[in-house]
């Protein structure tokens, strides 16, 4: 069933207790919170998740709320809490959403070893994948948000999983984390698409979450196969040009970029590689976004049928 | 409100399923929902992925709980992995010394080959030299890229004078911790342990002779004792599941029950080993073995003492886990925390410190909350000198966004 489907105030009854089922990718996550905003934030970006209802088995326990003490009241605070153990440090209540997020992420990263997980974003066109590695401030997050509401599908902003069976990259469409001028470009450019609240002042800047596309979220199922990588860096006059760069190194850069690829030793390594044997790897600088659709577009190029079909 | 029944039921989960594993296969698969926090919570969801494995079982497992155990015991691998390689940074560390080291615990299991070691997962490395090398063998680890773990000077202090170690050494690249202990009781301890007696005993690795490990018995005794007068049991399960794991290995040579009890005598460490074969039976109903009957009747304690101590060791060796608890469980493991400090130190040492302690911990956090606001205020500045997307502090580089 439907996130969508539910009232509000049903919604808010489940949080408290026993919990929000929510099926986001590969995971199945029980959240628990009375924190308005956190509530809120999950009926409008998760509309158009299943949540499933009942004794289901959930991955990750989770809860937001906020700590004990004289700080329930003065300079209120919220803690993220993953199985009843609080990882982090709290931080101020108003970051409560994209806190969810951060926490939802750690999770996956720190447990889900049944993947090779990259820090990468990921979109998918005719069943190929672009991994887009890339440090914060690379403008990966905005160029992903760009990209999907303009005919990718997205796979992740955030965590690339690599199954260990097949190398294909698993999708885990959630909520984009857009930072800084990014809220202001993407809502521009996409009025239709959906936010949260701004939050300001958060480790990263200020935050919003843009509301992943409902397609991407409906096909959450389908695996693709990683064909190209590219490593991505917002600069003021970029060309816009992909580069192509060595595989060797690309290998060691992603390697850096990966949560976990020494938790699997030789098996990781061996599924790197292939992997970036597979791919055609470059160098991305760019400026501008239209400039950067033609060139991600013009990797994968819409097969003729497919054009006669939609036309 | 959750029923005492239904606590009572959660309790024994997982305890029965590391008893019988095959039992496993005959779990409502929204039951493995509960298994799997409480086994994590445990620190032995990697050593039930082994054990089903063992029987076949795994792949019995629905697949969402699996991928759970799977995962952890890609996790135990990789430890395992990293423990040999800074047991051999650590050797060619020490290469120069003409030096005795003696593994223990978790590293111990892990080179003698012992089963207490699959599915392990490591958070530091302990090592017992001898007390009069100590000093050189620390100045070859700083030397080699270990720095001290632990900061504050009262700590540094607190571990030099009047425990049986050397504060914990972190290497400053890698992060691995390691603990280089003189002996394996604090020396203001009631029963001191001299660890020459133990040294004398020990046994070499049979692939790497630069490395020993303690002889069976005081193996047993020092997991005991550290289990019971540690005073942490966020890891009792998985710390009662060894002493299992070690007691039927080794109690198939011949003549291990006699010299285990002769041994705990001599040393002093009857009552760590009278409490193993107590919760053992209570927790796991493994019953104590036929040789060492008459043993623990003499090293029982009084009726009364024995229920409060179950009251509490009942409660604290259980997962630390919302299922599990009751409104007495956080009671029981802070007695027991206070319990264990007053074993190892006598009361004149025991207070100061722990009133230190008290005090020094919200001062910590103090101090955190001073340098997040600090962050936070650079930040600011930061951005309002040159708006910079994704300017990361410390929170932040902990999260990985």
């Amino acid at each position: 069933m439907k996130l969508s489907a539910w009232s509000r105030a049903a919604l808010w009854e489940r949080l408290r207790n026993p919990g929000l089922v929510l099926q986001t990718g590969p995971f199945t996550s029980r959240v628990r919170t009375s924190i308005p905003a956190v509530a809120d934030g999950i009926f409008l970006l998760y509309a158009d998740y299943s949540a499933p209802q009942g004794d289901v088995f959930a991955d990750f326990h989770i809860a937001l709320r906020q700590p004990p003490g004289l700080r329930r009241w003065f300079r209120r605070q919220v803690s993220f809490y993953f199985d009843g153990a609080a990882p982090f440090k709290p931080l101020p209540l108003a970051q409560a959403l994209p806190m969810l997020e951060w926490g939802l992420n750690w999770c996956i990263s720190n447990h889900a070893h049944h993947y090779l997980i990259i820090h990468a974003a990921t979109v998918e066109k005719g069943g190929r994948a672009i991994l887009l590695p890339g440090p914060p401030g690379s403008g990966k997050s905005t160029l992903t948000a760009f990209l999907v509401y303009n005919g990718w599908r997205l796979l992740s902003d955030e965590l690339a999983l690599l199954s260990l069976e097949d190398g294909s990259v698993s999708p885990l469409a959630r909520p984009i984390s857009l930072k800084n001028k990014a809220i202001d470009i993407i809502g521009r450019r996409h009025p239709e698409a959906r936010m949260s609240p701004r939050c300001e002042d958060t480790a990263k800047g200020t935050v919003a979450l843009l509301r992943a596309p409902r397609d991407s979220v409906a096909r959450s199922h389908e695996p693709a196969r990683p064909a190209w990588v590219v490593f991505p860096q917002y600069k003021a006059g970029g060309d816009g040009r992909l580069r192509p760069r060595s595989k060797a190194g690309t290998l060691i850069d992603i390697g850096h970029n990966a949560f976990n690829y020494s938790v699997h030793g030789k098996r990781g390594f061996d599924l790197l590689s292939q992997t970036i044997d597979r791919c055609d790897c470059y160098d991305f600088c760019y400026e501008d976004l239209d400039q950067a659709l033609a060139a991600f577009d013009g990797l994968a190029p819409v097969p003729a049928l497919a054009q006669a079909a939609s036309a | 409100m959750i029923s005492s029944h239904e606590v009572c039921r959660a309790r024994a989960l997982l305890p029965g399923i590391l008893r019988r594993p095959e039992s496993a296969a005959r779990l409502p698969p929204e039951r493995w929902d509960l298994v799997i926090r409480q086994a994590r919570q445990a620190g032995v969801l990697a050593r039930l992925c082994f054990q089903l494995d063992d029987l076949g079982l795994l792949t019995e497992v629905p697949e969402r709980p699996r991928r759970h155990l799977e995962a952890a015991r890609t996790l135990a691998v990789k430890h395992a992995r990293d423990v040999r390689w800074e047991l051999s940074c650590l050797c060619s560390a020490l290469a120069d010394r003409e030096l005795t080291i003696t593994l223990l615990k978790g590293a111990a299991y892990l080179m003698a080959d012992l089963p207490p070691a699959r599915g392990r997962l490591f958070s530091d490395i302990d090592i017992l030299v001898p007390r009069d090398r100590i000093d050189e063998v620390e100045e070859s680890l700083v030397e080699a890229g270990w720095g001290p773990g632990v900061k504050d000077a009262y700590d540094q202090r607190y571990y030099r004078r009047w425990t049986h170690q050397i504060p914990p050494l972190q290497h400053l690249r890698r992060g691995s911790v390691l603990d280089v202990h003189h002996t394996i009781v604090p020396p203001t301890a009631r029963t001191p342990v001299n660890a020459a007696t133990l040294t004398v005993d020990s046994l070499p690795l049979p692939l790497d002779t630069r490395l020993r490990v303690l002889a069976p018995a005081d193996m047993v005794l020092h997991s005991a004792v550290h289990l019971f007068s540690e005073g942490e049991f966020d890891r009792g399960l998985r710390d009662l599941l060894d002493l299992s794991d070690l007691l039927s290995q080794f109690g198939r040579r011949a003549g291990f029950w006699q010299s285990l009890d002769s041994r705990a005598e001599a040393l002093g460490l009857t009552e760590p080993l009278y409490l193993t074969l107590r919760y053992l039976d209570r927790l796991l109903a493994l019953p104590t073995p036929a040789p060492l009957h008459d043993a623990v009747r003499r090293w029982q304690p009084p009726a009364l003492s024995r229920s409060a101590l179950d009251a509490l060791f009942d409660r604290a060796l259980l997962p630390n886990h919302d299922s599990c608890n009751d409104y007495l469980s956080a009671t029981a493991r802070w007695l027991l925390y206070v319990r264990a400090h007053h074993l190892r130190m006598p009361l004149h040492l025991l207070v100061p410190h722990l009133v230190r302690k008290s005090f020094r911990r919200p001062a910590a956090q103090e101090n955190d909350d001073r340098r997040r606001r600090r962050a936070q205020v650079e930040q600011v500045l930061r951005a309002a000198r040159a708006p910079r997307p994704g300017a990361t502090t410390a929170n932040a580089a902990q999260m990985r966004e």
